[in-house]
């Protein structure tokens, strides 16, 4: 790729180039909008990208990639960060080698979540750098500036996104390839790597020490910048609110923030000075308008109303005008649906008729709790429709309890499943359990990516596949069975009904692959086979 | 030059993204600053779809506020009602119904009609129409697509152009 290069890029494949332009060992992350496009970038681009069971072993991987002196992006939805952040917060107490850049790509107006968590309040909370790009060109600047601050730190650096930089196209020139690959070896460094008390004391200094450091940095020389305008009006912003700012503001003087954790306080100051009026514009919660009004600069926010959902040019308008009536609602469009052909169609029509109390869980099949299904009863968060269905049996009376089953699809069960599958057969609930297990080969919502399940890697060649059935059965489930929900044979309804009368732990898996991943999984399997036949059966990852 | 406001709305799996990657795709390479968003996820499920697409010499935001689209292209009748907020006074709506009916040897290629229909109004030359189809969709369905943005155009041109005294 040419320096300089006039590139039209989403913000989700300037990540992959900027990452395979610094260098990146690996590339690893759970599939999430909108996240998923980066990795899958990655893996175009001639990078080595993989998708992990789940967001905290992505991590988990990418920090040890760092210890062996290597390069690693880890790619994640905002909630994501969630299943991540245990090891993250301990992450930013050791001594990193490696560049180890984190993509947080948060949903504000949930497009397509379960929350509109802002993840700012992570790299407060786990004491790591936190970068946010205005579009595609910042995108790439800053991935190649995360690693940089990564390596120099050795700390985990934070690159958050948005939907409308994700997937938003912006033109983006980028810069030289990195010379000088970091060549991997291991070196020991048990004080800065074994997260014992005694060592982990020292550590949260170090860390604190580092981030002032930071700080300093960041007021210096930091990515931020300002856009010259009328002293009359200034505006603070960071991410896409950026770009909304100066379109509605054309005249106003506006600080654009690009290292959003630690803040650069000094220029912060500086700026509030040099204007008469300062308003902070910021999707989500109220994070940099409270630091700087603890700080005791006199900034506006913006009003409760505007924490809601995502910003745009005429709310912009309406928070610097202080207009708080209410917002017209926009026309309601037509919601999503099961595509036509899916078997999750067949699975929740019998849950529906069956007036079963379902535990639900995040996928396509999540769709099953909208007409003409409104078959769900629960839905929380990744592999939550087990523990909750064991809660419900637990509680409810029999007759109730034996109306809960706990609906999950194959990624998911991979993702957090697992676990629940423990908690059921080490706690069985009086009534016994039934867990329905919607398996179509595939992690349909985010666009049909491979899992451990589906026995094939991110590029989709084979790899060894983590059978389903078998796990259930090794973990001590005492009846597993496999069915196809569409085979009239296969009697779906009527297994399912005699698993939820027997008072026994079940593990139901309705299985038939996702129709529009169907044609390509056909094609994919007829390539392994044809690979299979000359040497190489070990995948390419 | 005033940026130029581009609505696409239809129905997931009626090519509304890809619409928008090829009107992006022909803008850009004009050399024009472009900048364009959806939302992905749900919306692939056969829900409701908008992409919005601006180009010009500077632009910001990558939403086109509401009441500011100087073109909405709708792929689904029933889309029309819902999307029609986007187009500001004297905005130009593109629908199906300008493609006369059957001309289309398939109707998956109705979204690149509709572009071929909308680019009567805008001043890219039709090379560069060609080059962003040939560059983003797969080979084997190049010919149909060029055939469809013929159509499209010929349509378009019977629409008859917007004048500059209408703002566009």
């Amino acid at each position: 790729m040419a320096t300089n290069q006039r590139l039209l890029l989403s913000g989700n494949e300037a990540v992959a180039l900027a990452a395979l332009h610094a260098g990146t060992h690996l590339g690893t992350g759970y599939p999430g909008t909108p996240s998923t496009e980066i990795l899958e970038a990655l893996d175009q681009l001639g990078g080595r990208a993989q998708w992990a069971p789940n967001e905290k072993v992505a991590l988990e991987v990418a920090l040890g990639v760092s210890l062996a002196r290597g390069r690693s992006l880890v790619t994640m939805k905002h909630v994501g960060v969630n299943v991540a952040a245990d090891p993250l917060f301990t992450a930013a107490y050791m001594d990193l080698v490696g560049g180890l850049v984190l993509i947080s790509a948060d949903d504000p107006g949930m497009a397509s979540s379960q929350n509109e968590q802002d993840n700012r309040h992570y790299a407060r909370a786990a004491g790591v750098p936190m970068l946010e790009p205005a579009d595609a060109q910042e995108a790439y600047d800053f991935t190649r500036t995360a690693f940089e601050l990564s390596e120099r730190w050795g700390i985990p650096v934070i690159l958050r996104m948005t939907t409308r930089i994700c997937h938003a196209r912006t033109q983006v020139r980028p810069g030289p390839t990195r010379p000088g690959a970091l060549q991997p070896g291991f070196q020991r460094d048990i004080p800065g790597r074994v997260m014992i008390p005694a060592h982990a004391r020292p550590a949260h200094r170090k860390l604190r020490d580092k981030l002032a450091q930071i700080a300093r940095w960041n007021d210096a020389e930091g990515p931020n910048r300002v856009y010259d305008g009328d002293r009359r009006l200034g505006i603070i912003a960071s991410g896409v609110s950026v770009m909304h700012a100066r379109e509605a503001a054309p005249e106003a003087r506006v600080l654009s923030l690009g290292l959003t954790w630690p803040l650069p306080m000094e220029t912060l100051r500086r700026f509030v000075g040099e204007v008469d009026r300062c308003v902070v514009i910021e999707e989500g919660d109220h994070l940099v308008y409270e630091a700087l009004r603890a700080d005791g600069l006199a900034v506006e926010g913006k009003p409760e109303m505007y924490r809601f959902g995502e910003l745009n040019v005429p709310r912009v308008r309406r928070i610097l005008a202080g207009d708080t009536s209410p917002e017209a609602a926009p026309p309601a469009g037509k919601p999503p649906e099961l595509c036509k052909g899916c078997s999750h169609r067949e699975v929740f029509e019998v849950l529906g008729r069956l007036k079963y109390i379902v535990a639900g869980d995040i996928g396509c099949y999540t769709l099953g709790v909208l007409p003409p299904f409104e078959a769900m009863d629960t839905c929380v968060d990744m592999g939550a429709a087990i523990g909750v269905g064991l809660g419900l049996r637990h509680t409810l009376p029999p007759e109730e309890a034996r109306r809960v089953v706990s609906v999950i699809g194959d990624s998911t069960f991979v993702h957090s499943g697992l676990t629940g599958i423990a908690e059921m057969v080490y706690n069985p609930p009086p009534t016994g359990h039934v867990v329905l297990i919607v398996d179509n080969d595939t992690t349909a919502m985010t666009g049909r990516q491979e899992h451990p399940g589906t026995g094939r890697a991110l590029n989709h060649a084979p790899t060894q596949k983590m059978d389903l059935a078998q796990v259930c059965r090794a973990m001590g489930v005492k009846n597993v069975q496999v069915v196809d929900p569409q085979k009239p044979e296969d009697d779906f309804e009527g297994v399912l009904r005699d698993l939820m009368g027997r008072d026994e732990l079940s593990v139901l898996i309705a299985r038939r692959p996702c129709v529009l991943a169907a044609p390509m999984i056909r094609r994919y399997e007829q390539a392994a086979r044809e690979g299979a036949t000359g040497s190489a059966q070990a995948p390419t990852p | 030059m005033a940026v130029t406001n581009i609505v696409l709305a239809g129905l997931g799996g009626q090519g509304v993204v890809t619409a928008s990657d090829l009107l992006s795709t022909a803008a850009f390479s004009t050399g024009l600053q472009v900048k364009k968003s959806e939302v992905h996820g749900m919306s692939q499920r056969g829900g409701s779809v908008t992409s919005d697409v601006r180009f010009g010499e500077q632009v910001f935001s990558p939403m086109v506020p509401d009441g500011e689209a100087d073109f909405l292209l709708v792929f689904e009748p029933s889309q029309v009602e819902i999307n029609r907020h986007w187009l500001r006074p004297g905005g130009m709506l593109i629908t199906p119904d300008d493609i006369p009916e059957g001309s289309l040897r398939n109707r998956k290629s109705l979204n690149v009609a509709l572009l071929g229909a909308l680019s009567v109004q805008l001043d890219f030359d039709e090379a560069t129409w060609m080059q962003a189809i040939r560059t983003r969709l797969p080979e084997k369905i190049h010919a149909i697509n060029e055939q469809a943005f013929a159509i499209g155009r010929g349509a378009g041109e019977r629409l008859g152009r917007k004048t500059q005294t209408e703002g566009v």
